[in-house]
């Protein structure tokens, strides 16, 4: 059961106001690099390590801006890395509320299948590099579809923009080459 | 209390992500072929409400106007535009909705979460390169906003109140929602995908 566009809108914009109102912004992408990070601080404890002030570490990146990835990656139960795991939560819930995806559908999308035929192997391919490139440009970018396009749009900031446009140029071609049917 | 909030604005998000269809690649797919985009029409919607909420209540002075986070602007942020916009479009799904969607039991989804913390690795490891090429430079002043918001500590591009222009580009964003047709495409094709 899909919300009424009107409806679906305005509760998803009072979301992303709500963020502001009582935290800041919602993001996604960024949890990615975090949950690396705690990962590779499992594997090898010296990739992150206190400091007097701080937190750092032997990536660049987790490093930057006086460690607050490294922070946040060893401090898990922040506020941005759990907001991410109850976005999941909320989401299962919904589904499950509504009677759950079908099982053909968690196999392999309706739209795949008209336009691949029954290929689940090279779809999980396909989402696969696709997750690859997403993550990339995002971090490259310094935001995702809901930090830059949605948060950043609302606040009428200029990367938001950039990015959008980027996002579209890019995504409109793709999908019309790939998905000609369904 | 953070912890607490965390909580409930990320439950409120994911579900509403998940009951206006953002998390089903069918979806997607239908509103970045512009064959079906109720969902953009959603998208605009909720940009423009969330933007004349956060400006009218920061006008009001009900709104802690030290809340905003804006981003940096820069050169890479529209080439990582244009390959986040290349993935979503081939997956479906994009970080938000490609968590949400294994949530919701689909398996290609974990696919893309996999893909996912490996491009985000390989950002990690490529970043230097990046940093050295000063295509992460800022340009037009970096973090700012297109007018200047009264009480923030970001410049403004253009010297309106941020706070009205915020409002105005609101009302244009929900305007935009309101007059796009369903299907941008021009042919007549089916509303929704035929059942199975």
């Amino acid at each position: 059961m899909t919300l009424d566009w009107k409806l679906g809108g305005v509760l998803l914009g009072v979301v992303f106001f709500a963020a502001v109102l009582l935290v800041k912004p919602i993001g996604v992408s960024t949890q990615f690099v975090i949950l690396d990070g705690i990962v590779a601080d499992a594997v090898n404890p010296d990739f992150i390590t206190q400091t007097e002030d701080g937190y750092t570490s032997t990536n660049a990146y987790m490093a930057k801006s006086s460690g607050k990835y490294a922070k946040s990656a060893a401090n898990p139960l922040n506020y941005s890395f759990i907001f991410v795991l109850a976005m999941a939560a909320g989401a299962a819930l919904s589904a499950f509320s509504r009677g759950g995806v079908g099982r053909a559908e968690k196999r392999l999308p309706q739209i795949w299948e008209a336009n691949f035929g029954d290929t689940p192997w090279k779809r999980y391919a396909v989402a696969f590099l696709g997750g690859f490139v997403v993550l990339y440009g995002a971090r490259l970018a310094g935001g995702c579809t809901s930090g830059h396009m949605m948060s950043g749009m609302m606040q009428t900031a200029l990367s938001g923009y950039i990015f959008a446009a980027g996002a579209f140029a890019a995504a409109i071609p793709t999908a019309m080459m790939m998905y000609k049917e369904g | 209390m953070e912890i607490l909030l965390a909580i409930v604005i990320g439950v409120a998000f994911g579900a509403v992500l998940d009951r206006i269809g953002a998390t089903n690649p069918n979806v997607i797919s239908g509103m970045l072929t512009l064959r079906r985009i109720k969902l953009m029409k959603t998208i605009l919607l909720a940009i423009g409400t969330g933007s004349i909420l956060m400006f009218g209540g920061q006008m009001l002075g009900l709104v802690d106007v030290g809340h905003m986070s804006v981003k940096a602007a820069y050169i890479g942020v529209f080439i990582g535009g244009l390959m986040l916009g290349a993935g979503w479009a081939a997956s479906g799904f994009c970080p938000g909705t490609g968590v949400c969607a294994a949530a919701t039991g689909r398996r290609d989804a974990l696919f893309f979460i996999a893909g996912g913390l490996l491009g985000a690795a390989a950002y990690m490891a490529t970043y230097p390169a990046w940093k050295a090429s000063g295509l992460l430079n800022d340009i037009a002043g970096g973090k700012v906003t297109l007018g200047s918001v009264p009480g923030a500590s970001y410049d403004g591009i253009f010297a309106v109140s941020g706070d009205i222009l915020g409002i105005v580009l609101g009302l244009v964003f929900v305007l935009v929602a309101f007059v796009l047709p369903d299907n941008l495409t021009g042919q007549k094709r089916p509303a929704e995908l035929p059942a199975e």
